[in-house]
């Protein structure tokens, strides 16, 4: 069905929001950057950073307990996981998981190497850094890590970078560990997956800055950028993911989890405004029914029996199987659960969501309710619950079914949906889903769950390592992509060339021998790409050596095409010899020295007197034939694009290289 | 009270807050050389340097501050914490058994120490309620706290006192017993109770965590809820030790307290009976035992109390090459019993005859068991045992070193004879000493043998 039509007609369809639109809601995002670390062992203990393997030699099973903070409270989302009395598995594989992960060895001390690259980036967000880490322990219950908690600490706060005119403001750079990954999460059994379990990780928190979902996405990509510009962060699947804070006026702050790819953003957060918006909506609705916090009223009923003979499939399995089935009862309801909320998403999902998340009732559909126009009992069936449950015209009732306990949190979880709904937006942490709309994770954590590591000494981080770092920072990856392009890069190459550490010597082969820059860069970025690909190791030559190659060329002692198989030889060599190769020997070895235009315009009189009594089908075949025998003798030591002009004259034609 | 205003602080960091008229709970705005900062100052723990100071961030995070580098301090508010677990009274039902909780410190029940930076023991019968409900859905609880000690504290003194404390709670009409305890010399106390609480009717029960309970991971409610049911249901009347049996959270084990040892410096699954099998296992679902032989919970009041000890007792851990001047060492320092953990069945090289014979006209009773724990002293087998024999030492079968020395203590507490002595070591009083050891009660599986991957990939660890 099309989200359009469920749209409230003050919320235009994604592609038709400007940013007065957004400016009229009082959008306003933030964003943190979750980005790996290349170190070679994990945080806090001596295990492999960045081994991944889906098998596993033995699973423990664990449970989590809220616990208090240091102020003396306990987290919202704590108590939330308490409720839903999850079985945790923990798949652990030798290989990638010592016992430190799972919790029975106490940590060991901090990775070093994570930490100054940690200082480095918090040095390029321009953080006020902090003179002694403390080492904090934020809670996560929904077993994520098998501690209950991650092992965080902050370097520095309140940094900024440039945009546009103006400036997003950092909050702060965390470094922490990397959680689990979820394989499944069924009724009150979760799944995860240990081998990326404590793996370094950097995460820069802004403030919320950004005006527009493009900004936000805009600002996640020079984020990105800024920790790639170091060369020692992960790249690839998952090395980096981004949690966008959304709220709109009069909203509250939402956290979306986990995007991995940045060009979602913008729809993510389209919707969440949406949301936030329409929950506004219906806040108001409420209260012009006389309905707030104080006044909602609820009452749940066991309404197995009345359904005991109902066809609705779902409630007909369930009850076969011994289910209960409950029916809660929501005063002054009635139309509000079909309210839209996001693109093809009703007020409905809510309260679903929190009962599949919170009450682990996680087959769908998990709820139905009196407002669904959508098929689910018989009007029969509506009528005797209505009776039953003495429901008025104005109230709704949604169904659950489910196990006695699961139930029972299931109502209390939609009373207390119901009752935020008469408060406006709760804060919550939201998934991210594939299709841009996003769905309840868990109550948002608050500065609650933050709780003082006792298992490590604070770290004080000396000024002097400070400066080390500082004096070896790398250029902001915005003015090397200047610079870049002031050298000439083509822009299709300025994002690639400018992260890789290859963009200094770009600069200098291009200011220095006047090289074509789409040249430079095609054999920088796409024939190293290559060479990797075959299995040659590019990383092994040095940049003098590259420059060297370079040299030759523009000193005209090797022809264009000859630079990559000079390339070539020089990697070969290194392979069996020493890293430190002369490439005038390889030169030499390979025969690459130019021919002159003359010898080959002498060549080329020679081919058409040898192939005189060959008869082509068509003049190109014949340019193209004479070409592979001048090649064969000359390639990589003159230009073909030369070549194929020259034959092209003599031919009498005007073809270049590549209509031939 | 000022001293309380910069609780932990010491030195320039000291200088520092007192210069700017602010102190611990400050809300304040700091202008430093490193830019400016804004939070709630914190106690700063004791054991870290003076020259920083510790800064709660509105995030939750806390930071700190080296003190040469701050050039201002603004205090804007103050918000004072109070770590408190909730608090609630113990319901009681007159219909379920009565158990007593006896703390002597450990991370069971914890709070976090401001001063130490490390976690301290805390807990009520309120307390306990409000951070582990469960445990009123199985008796009345009522708790004392004995001493607040970490258990490398524990010693004759403390127990002495609780061994006399459970006399009077038994007497007292308690259905079980439930002692809290930190994990490291957890089995030298559960041992020592052993023996200075003989006969008790109802189960007396160690137990404690290996993660604190301050952690969301933590064994502690798991294992409280299991010692609880133990003492409250349980039919054996003994004194045990109630822990994780393996990592996962799945059931506890209970183990004899003169059989049990820490075995792990971290994991949860630490306690293990050495030399024979658990007693029994307990999750939610109930009490598995799985030894036939133990004694018996009955009606009757009739405990036995004896709290005699006598501290001039050493343990010697043998090692290649040990002199004899350290046994000469104990002698003269006037110790009145040494337990050798001697290598193999029970052996010292040849220097430490002289020394041994020097104990023995000296008239201290020195005891031998085996330094790999499992196993029985064979002293007849080789030349060296008959001789070391000769010298007065008495092998100890298959004790425990650990549980020979405290039993050694209590022996001496009541004789200085050595036939008698000898009689109180070498007569069980609860299987510190066995007949014989079952083929299952030495099990030490290795990884990567086909066979134990294989298992260990089909269960829960």
């Amino acid at each position: 069905m099309a989200g359009q039509a469920y749209m409230d007609s003050h919320f235009k369809p994604f592609h038709e929001m400007q940013a007065e639109d957004y400016a009229e809601i009082g959008l306003r995002c933030g964003l943190e950057i979750h980005q790996q670390l290349l170190t070679e062992k994990k945080l806090f203990c001596r295990c492999p950073a960045g081994r991944y393997t889906k098998d596993y030699d033995a699973e423990i099973l664990r449970h989590m307990r809220p616990t208090l903070s240091e102020l003396g409270e306990y987290d919202g989302t704590a108590l939330m996981e308490k409720k839903t009395k999850k079985n945790i598995h923990y798949r652990i594989h030798h290989e990638t998981v010592c016992t430190y992960e799972f919790d029975d060895t106490p940590p060991f001390l901090i990775n070093e190497s994570a930490l100054d690259i940690a200082i480095e980036i918090a040095l390029l967000l321009r953080l006020n850094m902090v003179s002694e880490l403390h080492i904090a322990r934020k809670q996560y219950l929904d077993g994520s890590i098998p501690t209950g908690f991650q092992r965080t600490t902050i370097l520095g706060v309140d940094g900024w970078i440039p945009y546009k005119d103006r400036k997003i403001r950092i909050r702060q750079l965390g470094l922490e560990e990397d959680a689990c990954r979820e394989v499944s999460d069924e009724g009150h059994d979760r799944v995860y997956r240990t081998d990326r379990l404590g793996m370094a990780l950097v995460e820069p928190v802004t403030y919320p800055d950004m005006r527009t979902p493009e900004e936000a996405a805009d600002v996640a990509q020079i984020l990105r950028k800024l920790c790639r510009s170091t060369g020692k962060v992960r790249t690839g699947a998952g090395a980096a993911r981004e949690d966008v804070n959304v709220s709109v006026a009069g909203g509250t702050r939402v956290e979306i989890k986990g995007v991995s790819k940045i060009l979602q953003i913008p729809h993510l957060i389209y919707n969440e405004a949406s949301r936030q918006c329409a929950l506004l909506r219906i806040r108001d609705i409420l209260k012009s029914r006389g309905i707030t916090p104080d006044t909602i009223e609820c009452q749940s009923h066991d309404v197995t029996r009345v359904l005991s003979k109902a066809q609705y499939e779902p409630i007909r399995a369930a009850v076969s199987e011994g289910a209960t089935v409950r029916c809660v009862v929501i005063k002054g309801f009635a139309g509000i659960l079909d309210e839209p909320t996001q693109e093809a998403t009703v007020f409905a999902s809510e309260f679903s969501d929190r009962v599949r998340v919170i009450a682990c009732l996680t087959r769908l559909p998990n709820i139905i309710h009196s407002d669904s126009a959508s098929e689910s009992l018989s009007a029969r069936d509506w009528k005797a619950l209505r009776k039953r449950t003495g429901t008025g015209d104005g109230d709704t009732m949604i169904l659950v079914w489910g196990s006695e306990m699961d139930t029972r949190t299931a109502c209390d979880e939609i009373r207390i949906r119901a009752t935020e709904a008469a408060t406006g937006v709760p804060s919550d942490t939201r998934q991210a889903h594939q299709d841009g709309t996003n769905g309840f994770e868990r109550v948002l954590p608050g500065a609650d769950r933050m709780y003082p590591d006792t298992d490590l000494p604070p770290i004080v981080i000396d000024p002097t390592r400070v400066r080390r770092v500082k004096s070896q920072l790398p250029e902001y990856v915005w003015d090397r992509e200047e610079r870049c392009r002031q050298a000439g890069l083509p822009e299709a190459f300025v994002h690639q060339l400018s992260l890789s550490r290859r963009g200094e010597l770009f600069l200098r082969i291009v200011n220095e021998l006047q090289i074509n820059p789409t040249f430079a860069a095609i054999v920088l970025c796409q024939r190293f790409k290559a060479f990797c690909r075959e299995g040659l190791q590019p990383d092994r030559l040095t940049d003098d050596i590259i420059f060297d190659v370079f040299k030759a060329h523009a000193d005209g002692q090797v022809a264009r095409e000859g630079v990559v198989k000079v390339l070539r030889h020089c990697l070969a060599d290194c392979a069996q010899k020493s890293p430190t190769i002369d490439v005038s020997e390889s030169l030499s070895e390979l025969n690459l020295e130019p021919i002159h235009e003359q010898e080959i315009a002498q060549r080329i009189v020679d081919c058409l007197q040898l192939s005189e009594t060959a008869s082509f089908g068509t003049l190109r075949q014949k340019h193209r034939y004479l070409m592979g025998q001048l090649m064969a003798h000359c390639r990589g030591r003159i230009d073909g694009a030369k070549v194929a002009e020259l034959l092209g004259a003599s031919l009498g034609t005007e073809w270049s290289l590549q209509e031939a | 009270m000022s001293e309380d205003k910069f609780r932990g602080y010491r030195g320039p960091g000291k200088n520092i807050l007192s210069e700017h008229g602010v102190g611990v709970w400050s809300d304040v705005e700091i202008e430093s050389t490193n830019g400016d900062f804004r939070g709630l100052i914190l106690p700063r723990s004791e054991t870290a340097d003076d020259r920083h100071i510790v800064l709660k961030l509105d995030s939750g995070y806390n930071i700190g501050l080296a003190s040469d580098t701050i050039t201002k301090m603004t205090e804007v508010g103050r918000c004072e914490a109070h770590y408190k677990i909730p608090e609630k009274e113990f319901p009681r039902d007159p219909a379920k058994p009565n158990v007593t909780l006896l703390g002597t410190g450990g991370t069971i029940a914890s709070r976090l120490d401001y001063r130490t930076g490390a976690v301290i023991p805390a807990f009520s019968p309120g307390e306990l309620y409000g951070s582990v409900p469960e445990l009123a859905d199985i008796c009345n609880l009522s708790t004392e706290k004995l001493f607040g000690v970490f258990s490398e504290n524990m010693g004759p003194v403390q127990w002495t006192a609780l061994a006399k404390r459970i006399g009077e709670e038994i007497e007292n009409g308690a259905d079980g017993i439930v002692i809290g305890h930190g994990t490291d010399t957890m089995h030298h106390t559960a041992a020592i109770l052993s023996f200075m609480v003989q006969d008790s009717p109802v189960p007396i029960v160690m137990v404690g965590s290996q993660r604190s309970s301050d952690r969301p991971s933590s064994d502690a409610a798991i294992n409280l809820i299991n010692s609880v049911r133990t003492a409250a249901e349980g039919d054996i009347a003994e004194v045990m030790v109630c822990m994780f049996g393996p990592t996962s959270d799945q059931y506890c084990l209970l183990h004899r307290g003169t059989r049990v040892r820490k075995m792990h410096s971290s994991y949860r699954s630490t306690f293990r009976t050495i030399g024979d099998v658990p007693l029994a296992m307990i999750d939610q679902e109930g009490i598995t035992y799985l030894k036939s032989e133990y004694k018996h919970r009955r009606e009757d009041r009739n405990v036995k109390i004896n709290t005699a000890y006598n501290e001039k007792v050493t343990v010697l851990y043998y090692y290649p090459g040990m002199q004899p001047d350290v046994i000469d060492a104990v002698i003269e320092k006037g110790y009145r019993g040494i337990v050798i953990a001697g290598t193999g069945l029970g052996h010292v090289n040849k220097p430490c005859y002289p020394a041994l014979g020097r104990a023995q006209n000296a008239k201290v009773h020195v005891y031998m068991t085996v330094q790999t724990l499992w196993g029985y002293c064979g002293m007849y087998v080789y030349e060296t045992g008959r001789e070391l024999m000769d010298l007065g030492v008495v092998p100890c079968a298959n004790m425990l070193p650990e549980v020979a020395f405290v039993k050694l203590g209590w022996a001496l507490g009541q004789s200085d004879d050595p036939e008698e002595v000898k009689r109180i070591m070498l007569t069980p009083v609860v299987d510190e000493i066995t007949e014989r050891e079952p083929y299952n009660g030495y099990l030490l599986y290795q990884g990567e043998i086909p066979e134990v991957q294989e298992f260990i990939r089909t269960i829960k660890r």
